[in-house]
């Protein structure tokens, strides 16, 4: 696919659609893909498409929206909701945007290739559902299916929610997984204390990079209130206990109706904190207190946190829930 | 350098039975920044106020801080004097030591550490503080009630006859409420019918007041002075102009099988109707879902006979709006459900009733002529059963905590009328306790037991059945002689506990109007302020607000009124200065505030930003602080923390939350 992808991106660009292409290459290693602008059909030539292009684009539009001319962006159908949220919000003109919708099995992740036992790897070929790790102490065969990010094991569906073109072959929708909410669930079981327990353990270990915030398509204030000197949340040593208790819990507030689950967060997450759960927990509740909603779906709906209606949930609801 | 006050009052022993004042003082003067502070036994006394005022004088304060009650009570108060000795009244704090410390706790030790806390946290508050300069808008010199029954069209009369405009918006086809159904009326019986018809004629004749039957609000708009309400006026599927009430259409219609809601379904009625005779307006609807043209496209008999050609089958529902300086609301009550109430065998046996529809029977206009017969046979009844406290008093989930309060009196009503229009019916009456505070109540009720006999029994009906020879068995406890009784009857009336109209909630909501857990609506203070909502320019009238006779619902509905007057008769009204700000710098454009503006205050311009050296043109929100009432809904919907309310600021709030955990 990814040939034919280049060559697309080259006509456009030839014929003068677009004007720049926002796309894949290849990062440090082999098995790993980073975003990047090609600004010429030169360039493009270190344009990949793998496994590992899990990074959603979707917020690097927001850059492309204040540029002359048109961007080209490869879009896989979880991004796309990431997408409209962000024109739903102003934040990405889609007059500036080209979006070629790109299919996806399921992204990958090198750490799970790496605790499957897979030590010194250098390279990872896929082969339908298997992948054939190459490391120096020798090749190893692991099932795709372990191998695959978490965000993937509760794939949206496959559909895409915005575009210009799909993709040949791309137009296949799949049955959304299950089990989404599984470990929200479990989360809610635990007693108060349990629960506390576990998410600072979890939270403990954030070093503040920023890296969450960073590639979260819902955080895309011009100004976050973490950088705003005007309150004290300005820091970036962690030299507190507010990465432990305060800083994601108030992340996931601010985007609590505007997270399309992308799980971006927990992607880059160095210290693999589970951070998709909080935002879970909060779409969960929004969906049984005001009915199923998934953000980006649409770009005009009204979200049930910025709508009223008289058949809203009483706020005595969280009283009853303890 | 900030010089900040501190007040702290006693409230007599309100405050200072609890929390120790001097300590207080003693404690709060050293705080940094505060160079005065005192106590006072009732700060909010002339005596009080001139401390405050002559304290700004002498030591030159910049910010005032005064620990009492709730700011509900006296902000208003503080800001006048604080303003009086040239200091912005906007530079004042309340620390609430009264009902959020004294009143709630019981040792003196934690309430006076917590008076400490509150009054740290408005100091810190106070120290951020920006002079705030209110502006002002209009006031639209019309107003609303919504709900035509007697409360409704007292409070309209009121007002109209003070010479401002009303419009009355009315659910069902016809005004008069409640009390149109109703029979006698206690203590001195005059008819319903009698006393409330020219009232209804009244209304209708006024040339103030517009009357909307058969509508409904939708949507409301925009805040005190300055309401925008959307009312929605139902087909009729009768022109209004063109009908002359003549009610040829009424006595053809063929189908005439749908229970009347005017005779709480103890008769039927036509698909075209009017509820009841006396109707205002005397204008007919047509029931879309009993109407054979409606339901077949075939008949249009009304259509043929009406002479003025007023059936109109195409009539569409209309959607007006208009424009209001006050709401009242006046959406009075309607009897509970029995459907949770088996025991009473009121959904089994047709002569198990509710006193409403007892009111029905008795009404020489009612279903019966004002005969009182048994519903299942027709039969004259010898032995009548009143059941009182129905669902009130009732401590489950199944009835209601409240005493419904006009239950003792109209049963004791209906018991009298009944011995004296049947003196050979025996009439029983179960109950809980006896109410009867008010005028000639009392002697009213004794009359009942002592000059027509009725026959009253301190205890509770535990079951209604049916006895073999088809009468009713009704058991229940006598508490006085401590004995179970078993007793026959052939009619078996229920006072059924009154709860707020179904509709409130929704009107509530419309009108963010606070409701209780019973639905009743909340008034702005239970005592000083009791026909007020807490919502500016929202008034309340009649049962919606808690059980009323209709004389107290009549004396609310004038007070409700004269509020309303005074209102109107103002040409401006000060706005409140405490509005939202953006700014640019960090907004995003993003349109959650704008989402959940109640009051259409914000919108979004592109506008040239200077943000440390980048230049460009961003999408920025801005606020119109005339239309803005300071909610805050925007201020925590902002991401980036772009919005932010003037006098509330963020920065102030986590000031008082540092302040508090400090």
């Amino acid at each position: 696919m990814q040939e034919e992808l280049k060559a697309r991106a080259k006509e456009l660009l030839t014929d003068g659609t677009v004007v720049r292409v926002l796309g894949w290459r290849k990062g440090d290693t082999d098995f790993s893909a980073e975003p990047a602008f090609f600004e010429n059909g030169e360039g493009l030539d270190e344009f990949t498409y793998d496994g590992f292009c899990g990074a959603n684009l979707s917020k690097y539009m927001i850059a492309a929206s204040k540029l002359e001319g048109k961007t080209l962006v490869f879009l896989k159908p979880c991004d796309t909701y990431s997408f409209n949220q962000l024109v739903k919000e102003h934040r990405v003109d889609r007059e500036k945007a080209y979006i070629i919708g790109v299919g996806c099995d399921g992204k990958l992740d090198i750490e799970k290739i790496r605790s499957a036992g897979c030590k010194g790897i250098t390279a990872v070929k896929e082969e339908g559902e298997t992948l054939q790790v190459e490391t120096v102490y020798g090749d190893k065969t692991i099932a795709r299916e372990d191998a695959i990010l978490e965000r993937c094991k509760a794939c949206k569906g496959g559909k895409h929610v915005a575009y210009d073109e799909l993709f040949e072959g791309c137009d296949e929708e799949k049955p959304a997984k299950e089990g989404r909410f599984e470990l929200v669930s479990k989360l809610e079981a635990m007693d108060p204390k349990e629960r506390f327990a576990f998410w600072q353990g979890e939270l403990s270990r954030c070093i503040r990079c920023n890296a969450c915030r960073n590639v979260c398509p819902a955080c895309s204030c011009i100004k976050c209130v973490f950088d705003n000197d005007r309150y004290d949340t300005a820091q970036k040593a962690n030299t507190t206990s507010f990465e432990e208790q305060m800083f994601h819990i108030i992340r996931a507030f601010h985007v609590a109706g505007r997270c399309t689950d992308c799980g971006e967060c927990s992607r880059v997450c160095p210290q693999h904190i589970p951070l998709h759960l909080l935002n879970r927990k909060f779409i969960k509740d929004i969906d049984e207190f005001y009915g199923e909603y998934q953000a980006g779906e649409d770009i005009d709906s009204r979200a049930p946190l910025t709508n009223f209606t008289t058949d809203d949930v009483e706020p005595s609801i969280v009283r009853e829930r303890g | 350098m900030q010089r900040i006050g501190v007040f702290v009052c006693h409230c007599g022993t309100n405050i200072a039975a609890t929390v120790d004042v001097k300590k207080v003082v003693e404690t709060i003067s050293k705080e940094p920044g505060v160079v005065h502070a005192e106590d006072y036994q009732y700060m909010c006394s002339e005596a009080g106020q001139e401390k405050v005022i002559e304290a700004i004088k002498n030591e030159h304060l910049t910010g005032v801080v005064i620990c009492s009650c709730s700011p509900r009570m006296h902000e208003g108060t503080f800001r006048k004097a604080v303003e009086k000795a040239g200091l912005n009244p906007y530079q004042l704090e309340i620390a609430n030591i009264r009902e959020q410390c004294s009143w709630i706790h019981k040792d003196i030790e934690e309430a006076t550490e917590k008076a400490v806390i509150l009054a740290r946290a408005a100091i810190a508050k106070v120290m951020l503080d920006t002079p705030l300069h209110p502006g002002e808008s209009r006031v639209v010199k019309r107003a609303l009630v919504i709900g035509g029954g007697i409360a409704g069209i007292q409070t309209a009369l009121d007002i109209a006859d003070a010479g401002y405009e009303v419009d009355i918006v009315e659910k069902t086809p016809s005004i008069g409420g409640r009390m149109s159904q109703l029979d006698k009326t206690f203590p001195t019986l005059d008819c319903a019918s009698c006393i409330l018809t020219p009232r209804m004629g009244e209304v209708n004749a006024h040339e103030k007041i517009t009357i909307y039957t058969y509508s409904e609000v939708e949507k409301v708009a925009g805040f005190v002075g300055d309401f925008k309400v959307d009312i929605r006026k139902k087909a009729r599927y009768v022109d209004m102009d063109k009908c002359t009430g003549c009610g040829a259409c009424q006595e053809k219609c063929p189908s005439k099988k749908t229970p009347s809601e005017f005779n709480r379904g103890l008769s039927n009625r036509t698909a075209i109707y009017t509820p009841f005779a006396q109707a205002v307006p005397n204008v007919p609807v047509i029931d879309t879902n009993a109407c054979i043209h409606f339901k077949t496209g075939k008949c249009g008999i009304c259509s043929k006979v009406c002479a003025a050609g007023a059936i109109d089958y195409n009539q569409k529902d209309e959607i007006i709006t208009r424009e209001y300086g006050a709401i009242v609301v006046a959406t009075g009550f309607d009897t509970i459900s029995l459907d949770k109430f088996d025991e009473y065998y009121y959904n089994q046996s047709k002569d198990v009733i509710t006193s409403l529809e007892m009111e029905r029977l008795m009404n020489a206009a009612g279903p019966t002529g004002g005969k009182v017969v048994r519903l299942s046979n027709g039969e004259h009844p010898k032995d009548i059963v009143f059941i009182q406290c129905v669902g009130s008093r009732d401590v489950t989930c199944r009835g209601k905590s409240y005493c419904s309060k006009i239950c003792c009196m109209y049963t004791a009503k209906q018991a009298m009328l009944l011995r004296d229009h049947y003196p050979d019916v025996n009439v029983h009456v179960f109950y809980i306790d006896v109410r009867t505070p008010g005028k000639n109540f009392d002697e009213f009720y004794r009359r009942a037991v002592e000059e027509y006999n009725v026959d009253y029994i301190k205890g509770q009906v535990g079951k209604v059945s049916e006895a073999p020879n088809g009468r009713l068995l009704v058991q229940g406890s006598d508490l006085l002689d401590n004995r179970q009784i078993k007793m026959e009857a052939d009619l078996v009336v229920l006072a059924t506990a009154i709860e707020p109209n179904k509709d409130v909630r929704k009107i509530a909501t419309m009108l963010t109007a606070s409701i209780d857990n019973n639905n009743f609506l909340t008034e702005a203070h239970a005592k000083l302020r009791p026909v007020e909502s807490p919502t500016a320019g929202v008034f309340l009238s009649g049962v919606c607000q808690g059980p009323k006779d209709i004389p107290e619902t009549v004396a609310q509905a004038g007070a409700a009124a004269i509020k309303v007057v005074g209102l109107l008769s103002k040409d401006k009204l000060t706005t409140n200065p405490c509005t939202a700000q953006s700014n640019p710098l960090f907004c995003n454009g993003c349109s959650a505030c704008e989402k959940v503006c109640p009051y259409g205050a914000i919108s979004y311009q592109d506008q040239q930003v200077n943000d440390h050296g980048i230049r460009e043109i961003r999408r920025v929100a801005v606020v119109n602080s005339a239309l803005c009432q300071g909610c805050g809904a925007c201020t925590v919907a902002c991401p980036s923390g772009a919005m932010d309310l003037q006098g509330f600021s963020n920065r102030q709030i986590l000031a008082e939350v540092d302040a508090i955990c400090r």
